[in-house]
């Protein structure tokens, strides 16, 4: 048994499950607040990952600079979902609202690959590329510094969303509209801001698994695997994500390593298909109690 | 009036209980069969808990179901249903997508026989079951309740009044032997209620049905019903026709707080008489 | 205006075409179907034949999505199961082709029963996910069985063989799908006369009265997956003996978002939507191409049309549930409804 072999794809696997985290964060806040299922949070993930491209080489900015300008891309870019897209179908039913984030996703595609084709791009290089090293196994610097910057952003929001009465706006906001109004929760301003913080955390989540694997209009498949981490952690709970984003990681990492490249994208629906038989509302999900 | 001395549903001693909350504590009472029964009580006290439970949705930690001497506790909902315990909802259970005839034509869908590849087809079995079911709810229930100028209409087209009417003939499309009425007259006015009272007394004439009722309307209660199950807080506080139930000072108590009608009294005056000082 | 619209007995009251005018137009309809082929040219013909597959297609996701309220991504693995039943058939058992869609049609049911199983626990959009997930695990199988499926590289179908006759051009083909397209119309339109269409409308609009009432919902429920896998692995099967050879490609997560963008833009619970919505999805890339056609454009036009077609299949399905959510069957009604009253107004 190779035990150094285990620990680094344990540890590449850890590294991935950190953004996979990250990025079922922008979805839990976006389900938090608004009680949408975003599907298309893999393509809003590649829009920040496209926009950092753009201003890097379009622009020619340094990258600190255009990961900035990414970053606000992608709020600005939540911002205008959520009024042009989301406000408008407001008391319809969630697959109303499930389907529109499937034609938004569609509409992103399409307009990548109109402007910067289908073809797959590297994105320039920001992150250091001294190897790591944790004790004798090799960790590829990419996944490593994108695993802090995760569990440092993730940690935030735990701590924010905890510790602010905003997180509870949020959480009042979704189960009940109209009662939050009543206690002066400004609730189309929760909305947005949900949104917009959703829509800057996927942009950042989409310049790291950027640089790691490159960029292209197929990017969003990445948004599939991340339903599976928050229908296991549970849709609305951001623990959830981040347990459910660690196992996810690590089962794909070990199931390509161990059973075959191929089944690399098999492991989470397989696991999806489990969860959803065993135990429907995730691990630490509110289980939704019909009255009758 | 009851015709069979044999009680048509028996609840013995059901106990019902959420996490820590108990809603029903060892109620027990028979439902005596072509009856029109009330359950009243104030709001909480566990009526539509124990409607729920008879019909299958909650399954109680104590106590049996009887219904025409069979225990039906281990039967699922829609089996409950098929043996003709039919029931209404507080909240109008109507299907909005349909008309008013199919919602009603689904009241029979338990006693129809027309499989996947009949309906398929259609014409031959299906048809000649359709023919049939049609004319049956044409002549029994449409023409009795008085809803043929809104047969083809949608129901989410419809007001309130006629709605919990279009639900009380899906209902009675299910050729029930027990019909459990959740608050049937609730948000109605005046003439919409005796409209609504009408009806249940003339289903229970002529159609034999026994009538199992929720009930706040104090009015239709004591006006319609031959016997009253009153709860409180899960337990039942007093059973009887509604004479006795009217004067049974643990009712009285339940409803009002106080048995004392002098300090009660006292409370009205001081309310209707103007305070001196005051504009 | 339409007027002594009244009928004189329950029979004719629930038939599927009541007036005299709607018979009239069905008849210049059918006089339509089997004038076209011989007036139109390949192209067309070729046309003709995919958007009648998609209609059968489509008109199975609605039966499960439309009606009985499932909603289900995973339609395409469906067409797939049908498509390779139907290639492994007609090419290694050279099978009667009517028995190969039926069997392919079967093959599709089974897995319909298999991916409706979790619905009594899991519903609405934990159901949606579900079907996802049963998409790829079925992907999976189409790229990796290889000894079965022939891998990435497919399976090629010969062609199809009625009575004799090769169907090896769109005109002969045509005067197979099209009545069985049809047939498989009239079998949904009948269904929603008829208890069983009934029963899942009850289910999709409010299923614990639908319990109450005594339709056993897990059965149920099966009973419309099945159902709705069986039409598309007809399709499926169709769709092999038209394009003469499967793939794995060919089923993609955004084949069933075609599907369901299909019903929800028909408009989701009418027959008549399922016809409009697969008739228009499937003409649209068409119109696409013709709009770029005419545009002042330099360079290789084709290269934009796949992301346009992506562009305008997102932007149809947000500017339909935000403006139409009851699609073209409304706009179609709200037509009709002004003939029917003129020259009253609506």
């Amino acid at each position: 048994m190779d035990w150094l072999l285990l620990l680094e794809v344990s540890l590449a696997g850890l590294g991935t499950g950190g953004l996979y985290a990250l990025t079922a964060l922008a979805f839990v806040m976006i389900y938090k607040a608004t009680k949408v299922v975003n599907l298309a949070i893999g393509e809003m993930l590649m829009m920040g990952a496209y926009f950092f491209l753009a201003f890097s080489t379009a622009l020619q900015l340094p990258w600190w600079l255009a990961m900035a300008g990414a970053v606000m891309g992608g709020g600005l870019l939540g911002a205008v979902i959520e009024r042009l897209t989301i406000r408008p179908l407001l008391g319809k039913s969630t697959l109303s609202v499930f389907m529109v984030t499937v034609g938004l996703a569609s509409v992103f595609v399409g307009v990548v690959e109109l402007v910067w084709t289908a073809d797959p791009r590297a994105l320039p290089e920001f992150i250091p590329r001294a190897a790591v090293f944790i004790g004798p196994a090799f960790v590829a610097p990419k996944i490593f510094y994108s695993f802090l910057v995760a569990a440092a952003l993730i940690a935030a929001t735990l701590f924010v969303l905890r510790f602010w009465r905003g997180g509870v706006a949020l959480r009042a906001t979704a189960s009940d509209q109209v009662a939050a109004y009543a206690m002066g929760i400004n609730v189309p301003r929760v909305f947005s801001v949900a949104w917009i913080i959703a829509g800057m955390i996927a942009a950042l989540a989409g310049i790291l698994v950027g640089a790691i694997g490159g960029i292209s209009s197929a990017m969003g498949q990445f948004g599939l695997s991340v339903l599976v981490v928050v229908i296991f952690g549970g849709l609305d709970s951001v623990l959830g994500a981040l347990v459910g984003g660690i196992v996810v990681g690590l089962m794909e990492a070990l199931a390509g390593t161990y059973l075959g490249g191929e089944y690399k994208r098999l492991t989470p629906f397989s696991l999806l298909a489990l969860i959803l038989i065993v135990r429907p509302y995730g691990l630490f999900g509110t289980a939704e109690i019909e009255r009758l | 009036m009851a015709t069979c001395t044999h009680p048509i549903l028996e609840i013995e001693g059901i106990s019902l209980s959420f996490g820590g909350v108990n809603a029903l504590n060892a109620v027990t009472f028979e439902v005596a069969s072509g009856s029109i029964t009330s359950v009243i009580g104030p709001n909480g006290a566990g009526k539509t808990s124990l409607f729920n439970t008879i019909s299958g949705f909650y399954k109680p930690q104590a106590g049996r179901i009887r219904f025409l001497g069979e225990d039906i506790g281990h039967l699922p909902p829609h089996q409950r249903g098929k043996l003709g315990l039919a029931r209404s909802f507080q909240n109008i259970a109507l299907f909005q997508g349909m008309t008013v005839l199919d919602n009603i034509k689904l009241g029979r869908h338990a006693q129809l026989h027309t499989g996947l590849f009949d309906a398929l087809l259609y014409f031959g079995k299906a048809r000649r079951e359709e023919m049939v079911l049609r004319e049956e709810i044409e002549r029994r229930i449409i023409d009795f309740l008085d809803i043929e100028h809104i047969r083809k209409a949608p129901v989410a087209a419809l007001p309130y009044g006629l709605q919990k009417r279009v639900e009380l003939a899906r209902a009675l499309a299910m050729q029930p032997k027990v019909l459990m009425l959740d608050e049937p007259v609730a948000g109605m006015n005046r003439e919409e209620t005796e409209d609504m009272a009408r009806f249940i007394l003339d289903v229970q004439a002529e159609w034999g049905v026994t009538v199992l009722m929720v009930e706040h309307d104090m009015g239709v209660v004591m006006d319609i019903s031959d016997y009253i199950v009153v709860l409180n807080f899960g337990e039942m506080i007093a059973e009887g026709p509604p004479e006795e139930v009217q004067r049974n000072p643990e009712v009285i108590k339940a409803y009002l707080g106080s048995g004392d009608f002098a300090k009660l009294r006292q409370r009205m005056e001081r309310y209707r008489t103007p305070q001196p000082g005051a504009t | 205006m339409r007027i002594g619209a009244a009928k004189a007995t329950y029979a004719a009251d629930e038939a599927l075409f009541d007036s005299a005018t709607q018979r009239c137009w069905l008849g210049v309809l059918f006089t339509a179907l089997v004038c076209f082929p011989f007036l139109a040219n390949a192209y067309w013909l070729y046309l003709a034949g995919l958007v009648a597959i998609n209609v059968v297609s489509v008109t199975g996701l609605n039966i499960l999505t439309g009606y009985t309220g499932l909603v289900s991504l995973g339609h395409a693995a469906f067409l797939g199961l049908g498509a390779y039943t139907v290639a492994i058939l007609e090419a290694r058992a050279g099978t009667n082709f009517l028995l190969n869609l039926v069997v392919g049609g079967g093959v599709a049911t089974i897995g319909g029963l298999i991916v409706g199983m979790p619905s009594l626990r899991v519903k609405g959009l934990y159901l949606a996910i579900s079907t996802i997930a049963a998409l790829f695990i079925l992907q999976f199988v189409f790229y990796n069985w290889v000894a079965v499926t022939g891998g990435s590289a497919g399976l090629s179908v010969p062609p199809a063989r009625l009575f004799g006759l090769v169907l090896d051009d769109s005109f002969k083909f045509y005067w197979v799908i099209v009545p069985l397209t049809v047939l498989l119309l009239f079998g949904a339109a009948n269904l929603f006369r008829t208890r069983i269409g009934r029963a899942f409308i009850a289910i999709r609009d409010r299923d614990i009265s639908a319990e109450v009432l005594g339709i056993p919902l897990l059965r149920y429920k099966l009973m419309s997956f099945g159902l709705s896998s069986f039409y598309a692995g007809v399709a499926g099967g169709l769709w092999a003996y038209f394009f003469r050879s499967v793939t794995p490609e060919s089923f993609p997560l955004l084949l069933s978002i075609f599907y369901l963008a299909a019903v929800i833009v028909g408009g989701m619970g009418t027959i008549l939507g399922g016809i409009l919505g697969a008739a228009f999805m499937t003409l649209v890339p068409e119109l696409l191409k013709l709009i770029v056609g005419w545009l002042p454009i330099q360079g290789d036009t084709l290269v934009i049309i796949s992301p346009l077609r992506t562009i305008a299949f997102g932007a149809l399905i947000i500017g339909f549930l935000i403006f139409e959510p009851n699609g073209l069957a409304e706009i179609w009604c709200r037509v009709r409804r002004f003939f029917h009253l003129w020259p009253f107004r609506t």
